[in-house]
């Protein structure tokens, strides 16, 4: 089952190296792998999306509860939250299929950031699966490239994962 | 009090009261060195290899409790330590490693010896540090010696560059440590512990499997108590003997997959396990899914909460420092009313003897060759016992762990977890400065000892007479073993043509060599050797080639599927 997994480690050279090196050591999935720091500068916040059955899950918390600089690890799959990632695609905008292109976009709350007479660039945002239907709902052979951030996740409501 | 970062390093060893380092210097620490060249407080051991300096320091801690610290060089210092790093670490052993580093601003430029150290060492080490200014050395030093020697132990490294070694800082050394990403859980849930003593308590047919978690966490002696009242049957993992004592009659011997056919089968046939900083790897229960075609409830106390349920699904699961469990647990064992029912113990004690009866580790004792067995029963008689006793891999280190009946805790010196020729020698070393009026023998084989064997000269330089018993049987016997047993007899590149003459080779260093030939000299040798108080002296036992270990699990079978000898092949 896919988890997705927050963690607090300390903004240190190095910290993530250890989370990925353990991933890669260990043969555990990972399907993408987010982190920036937060406002606190000494901490880092970390949204993993792994996948595997409950006891491959518990035993990634734990090794990764293990890690020196991992201050804290939360799987947001036990309680409600909030998935986000963001995808940057340029697609080939010639002609009639321009206005088409447009319209889709609007269709996923898209915008449409930088244009040229041959080209789209479209910023959606969204959990996973809405970045997906939009590239299935356009042309492929439209797309020339896309970028994808991976996951950011949240808890909702009153729930904050903080030191 | 301004210091260089060389000075500091030092420093912080004084106030970890580091009696011992063991290393080998090189340009990126020389400032270090010279730094060590200035005080006397903290002695340095020259090895031959840094492999050594680490295994050395490794078995130093193993043997004293105490933190093993090791120094090494940049680049290829490091790399020759990197096998002793991970041996540390697969054993959970306290220690220290401090590196030398090219200067900072050399860092990424391929520089003279540079490796990236942080880098290569990060998947075998408990943490590193790469200290990048001298003014966060000491706190940092600070942090090492806490990480290493707190909750689960392991190597600690600290990598420092050159000029870091040279900068000047003021120096003070932290009175204590306190970091938010690192807080070792020590008591165990009370709850839970209730939980287990009520589960030992309704048990028919219990089992009590004890690893290195035990001797690491200095809980053998709680152990101990709690067994003998409870009157259950113990059984010792390669890395627990010692926890509970070998000559108790309680003790059903090694388990796994050269454990005695006793211990193997009341594992599989018990029905409430309670482990004790031990970790159910393959080596110790075989296939899992063969484990679990038997129904028993297991307890499972470890500081390592990644340790539980790894491997093994367990039902009362109990994170903690096993000393502190323990001693909770005998405290409710005390207090209780109920008490295990005593004719179903019985039975099982009896079922048991009758697995004992099986009489597993027998072997020829009328061959006119030398059988290994017999050398190693001879040195635990010689030594009375009471011996430290190092070892290398393979079929010797079984057959020490088979026939050596150790009763103390930090008396059996292996690379359990990773398994690592070359470890035996240098072990001994730091075993006998651990303790130097100790008597320390190395049991090894022709082949392991030649993966560290440059140690008999610092064996030389510091007067440290270790006895290594070697058992020469001419080939890499495990590895002969697997061929013959699950490869149809083809030996490849398992037999060692051209040996060196090793009583000549340890007289060359300045010892006494002797070759062993016949069974009915095996004793007297022995007896002379370990009369030889201040000598190290290197016995070549030429024993019988075709001898295998036996009981023998072969890897993926279940554990009570064992071969018992020759006639089952």
């Amino acid at each position: 089952m896919r988890h997705i997994l927050s963690l607090l480690l300390e903004n240190e050279a190095g910290a993530l190296s250890r989370v990925a090196g353990l991933f890669s050591a260990r043969g555990y999935n990972i399907e993408s792998l987010t982190v920036a720091p937060t406002e606190d500068p000494t901490l880092s916040r970390m949204t993993i999306v792994t996948s595997g059955s409950e006891e491959v899950i518990e035993q990634i918390t734990k090794q990764l509860n293990k890690l020196i600089d991992v201050v804290k690890v939360f799987d947001l799959n036990e309680g409600n939250y909030i998935e986000r990632e963001l995808m940057l695609v340029k697609v080939r905008a010639e002609g009639k299929d321009r206005e088409e292109l447009k319209r889709t976009a609007d269709i996923f709350r898209g915008r449409i950031i930088d244009v040229t007479d041959r080209t789209y660039t479209i910023e959606l945002t969204g959990p996973r699966d809405k970045l997906d239907a939009f590239l299935d709902a356009i042309d492929r052979s439209q797309i020339l490239e896309t970028v994808r951030t991976g996951a950011s996740g949240i808890g909702r409501g009153e729930w904050v994962l903080r030191v | 009090m301004r210091l260089t970062g060389a000075e500091i390093t030092i420093q912080c060893l004084q106030e970890e009261g580091v009696e011992f380092v063991f290393g080998y210097p090189g340009g990126a620490v020389l400032y270090i060195y010279d730094a060590l060249f200035n005080q006397d407080k903290v002695k340095h051991i020259l090895v031959r290899h840094e492999q050594a300096a680490l295994h050395a320091a490794d078995a130093y801690a193993r043997a004293s409790g105490r933190t093993g610290v090791a120094l090494v060089t940049s680049g290829p210092g490091v790399t020759n330590a990197v096998t002793g790093i991970a041996t540390a670490y697969m054993d959970s052993i306290p220690m220290v490693i401090i590196s030398g580093q090219v200067p900072t601003p050399a860092i990424g430029l391929d520089a003279f010896q540079e490796v990236d150290t942080v880098g290569i060492t990060r998947p075998c080490v408990k943490h590193n540090f790469l200290v990048k200014h001298v003014d966060e050395l000491a706190s940092t030093i600070k942090k090492a010696f806490y990480v290493a020697a707190s909750g689960r132990p392991g190597p600690v490294l600290v990598d420092i560059p050159k000029d870091v070694s040279q900068h000047i800082a003021e120096f003070v050394y932290p009175k204590s440590v306190s970091m938010r990403s690192y807080n070792p859980v020590t008591k165990g849930h009370s709850g839970q512990i209730k939980k287990a003593v009520q589960m030992l308590m309704e048990a028919r047919r219990p089992m009590i499997y004890v690893g290195g978690g035990v001797i690491l966490g200095n809980a053998a002696e709680q152990l101990t108590k709690l067994v003998r009242d409870l009157g259950f049957p113990c059984t010792n993992t390669l890395m627990g003997l010692g926890a509970y004592p070998g000559t108790d009659p309680q003790f059903v011997g090694m388990l796994g997959m050269h454990g005695t056919y006793e211990a193997n089968l009341a594992m599989q046939h018990c029905d409430v396990l309670l482990a004790v900083g031990a970790r159910f790897d393959d080596r110790v229960i075989g296939n899992p899914q063969h484990f679990f075609s038997e129904n028993r409830r297991i307890i499972h106390v470890d500081i390592d909460p990644s340790s539980i349920s790894k491997r093994v699904r367990v039902d009362v699961p109990i994170v903690g420092n096993v000393a502190d469990v323990l001693e909770e647990m005998q405290k409710l064992v005390n207090a209780a009313t109920a008490r295990p029912d005593a004719t179903a113990l019985k039975d099982w004690w009896k079922q048991i003897g009758e697995w004992r009866g099986r009489d597993c580790l027998r072997y020829d004792r009328t061959s006119n060759l030398i059988k290994p067995q017999y050398v190693i029963e001879k040195l635990y008689e010689v030594t009375g016992g009471d011996a430290i006793v190092t070892s290398d891999v393979g079929q010797h280190q079984m057959w020490a762990a088979q026939y050596y009946k150790f009763d103390k805790p930090r008396r059996w010196l292996n690379s359990g977890g990773l398994g690592t020729m070359g470890f035996g020698l240098p072990a001994a070393m730091g075993a006998q400065m651990a303790f130097p009026e100790a008597t320390v023998a190395c049991v090894t084989g022709e082949a392991s000892i030649q993966m560290c064997i440059q140690e008999l000269s610092t064996c030389k330089q510091y007067h440290l007479p270790v006895k290594i018993v070697n058992l020469n049987n001419r080939y890499l016997g495990m590895v002969r073993q697997w061929q013959q047993i699950l490869h149809g007899n083809r030996y490849s590149e398992s037999y060692m043509d051209a040996l060196p003459d090793f009583v000549k080779l340890a007289e060359s260093y300045g010892h006494v060599g002797v070759r062993i030939e016949n069974p009915a000299d095996v004793e007297p040798a022995l007896r002379e050797a370990f009369a030889l108080k201040d000598r190290v002296v290197f016995m070549d036992f030429m024993t019988d080639q075709t001898e295998n270990v036996f009981p023998m699990v072969k890897a993926g079978q279940g554990l009570t599927e064992m071969l018992l000898g020759a006639e089952d092949l």
